[in-house]
């Protein structure tokens, strides 16, 4: 593995190959170094939460860290292009972490690069290291990711956590997938056409409530509605409560890529099955366990 | 149809596309860049007749032989299209376009906020994920292109 752009470019062999060792990173018994390696994070587009994450994950590691966290730091404020950033921020580092505004920007950068590319989230297309994230929380939960039933839930055509989970699933025989969108947010039928696994489109949480064993949460933004009111009409349909969480199988778990604004109520923190907080914390192992994998880290 | 016909009004040196989907004949010297302004000398035949196809148009253009690239955009609009390279009023070549698996260059990725269309140094890149029908989906940004998008697009509507 180099390059990480799409949830396409990983294996189910490489992706089990990385839950393995990340369960190695949080348990503390990996013995791997990256000392010597410096990862650049070109954050072009701010995202905190992703930024810290992979900065705690090189660090962890004894990698250094360099690069920017929003397009205000860098020169590209002063007209430099972005493949020219890259050229250079790459050329002082051993790998590159780009998060961007424009869809396929990662996939772009490894064309005016040698150095390794992580996509940590381009425009509306992929986030393909939050779908490692999920799914290994999910792993780490049931024992496996196989045969599970999934509620993918909120803005399926823009939202690139949803897309990224739906094709790493399709590296795994989940037993169904249910898509909870309402029908303009839908996903592209382009993405649909190579999906091996069942699957169903529906409107509402409560129709699927009790079928699903995992139920996956993303935001919906109001901006995506030409109306207010529609939004404020269908909001209902996509807010987990304890209503949906009572609905719920017993063993069934909730997770978010979060940041969540209201999709998901406050109450709901406290059921054991809301999941959301240990799926962030497992993106620090994670991720060292994939920047160990493509910067061969040294056992000391 | 017999290479006699085929050259009735006979070009010394040139090509000549045949086989091209009766309709789509006039959209290929646009799309090739021959107009009025250009030196090129070319004629397009529309509904001809064809003993397999029904109708079917023929370009038939004077002293040039068609480059990779231009043939690659005739094979994104006319799949069966045959080429007939033609030296001394004698057919010297014959082939069918065959459209490659991947297009460089040639076509504009339809969705705004893709980095091909953002960034000057990103040329567009299409996998061809079905041949009949027609769609590509671009490289970077998986958006899909279908067959009429393709025209319209080629032909500047
Ligand atoms: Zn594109």
């Amino acid at each position: 593995m180099k390059n990480v752009i799409s949830s396409a470019d990983l294996s189910r062999k490489e992706i089990e190959g990385i839950f393995a060792s990340a369960d190695k990173f949080k348990k503390g018994t990996a013995k791997t170094s990256l000392k010597g390696k410096i990862v650049a994070l070109a954050f072009f587009e701010p995202s905190t939460r992703t930024y810290n994450s992979f900065d705690a994950a090189a660090k962890k590691l004894g990698a250094e860290v360099i690069g920017f966290k929003s397009d205000i730091d860098t020169s590209i404020t002063k007209g430099e292009s972005f493949a020219d950033t890259i050229r250079i921020i790459s050329s002082y580092a051993d790998c590159v972490v780009i998060r961007h505004k424009f869809d396929g920007a990662a996939r772009f950068a490894t064309q005016v690069t040698q150095k390794p590319v992580i996509n940590a989230g381009d425009g509306k297309h992929e986030h393909p290291t939050q779908s490692l994230i999920d799914l290994y929380t999910v792993k780490t939960v049931f024992g496996r990711v196989d045969g599970l039933v999934y509620g993918i839930v909120g803005d399926l055509k823009y939202g690139r956590a949803a897309h990224s989970l739906i094709y790493t699933l399709t590296k795994f025989k989940p037993k169904r997938v249910h898509m909870v969108a309402p029908k303009h947010l839908r996903v592209e039928k382009e993405a649909l056409s190579s999906i091996g696994y069942e699957y169903d489109e529906v409107d509402d949480i409560m129709d699927v409530a009790n079928d699903v064993d995992v139920l996956y949460v993303t935001r919906i933004q109001k901006e995506r509605f030409a109306d207010e009111l529609e939004y404020e009409k269908l909001k209902g349909s996509y807010k987990v409560d304890n209503g949906v969480v009572n609905a719920l199988k017993s063993n069934a778990i909730i997770m978010h890529p979060l940041p969540r604004v209201n999709e998901i109520d406050r109450e709901v923190d406290k059921s054991s099955k809301a999941r959301y907080f240990e799926q962030a914390a497992n993106g620090v192992p994670v991720r060292m366990a994939l920047l160990d994998s493509i910067l061969g880290g040294k056992n000391e | 149809m017999s290479e006699d016909k085929l050259t009735i009004s006979k070009i010394r040196d040139g090509t000549v596309i045949d086989h091209i989907a009766a309709g789509k004949g006039l959209i290929i010297p646009h799309i090739l860049g021959m107009n009025v302004d250009s030196e090129d000398i070319f004629t397009v035949l529309v509904n001809a007749q064809s003993s397999h196809m029904g109708k079917k148009d023929i370009v038939k253009i004077q002293n040039r032989e068609l480059k990779e690239k231009e043939l690659n955009l005739v094979a994104l609009i006319a799949s069966d299209a045959t080429i007939n390279i033609i030296k001394n009023f004698k057919v010297t070549d014959k082939r069918k376009v065959v459209l490659p698996k991947h297009i460089e260059g040639l076509l504009k990725c339809l969705n705004s906020s893709c980095i091909t269309n953002n960034d000057p140094e990103a040329t567009t890149s299409f996998d061809v994920v079905s041949r009949a029908p027609l769609v590509l989906q671009c490289s970077y940004c998986s958006i899909d292109m279908n067959e009429l998008e393709i025209l319209n697009q080629l032909s500047g509507k």
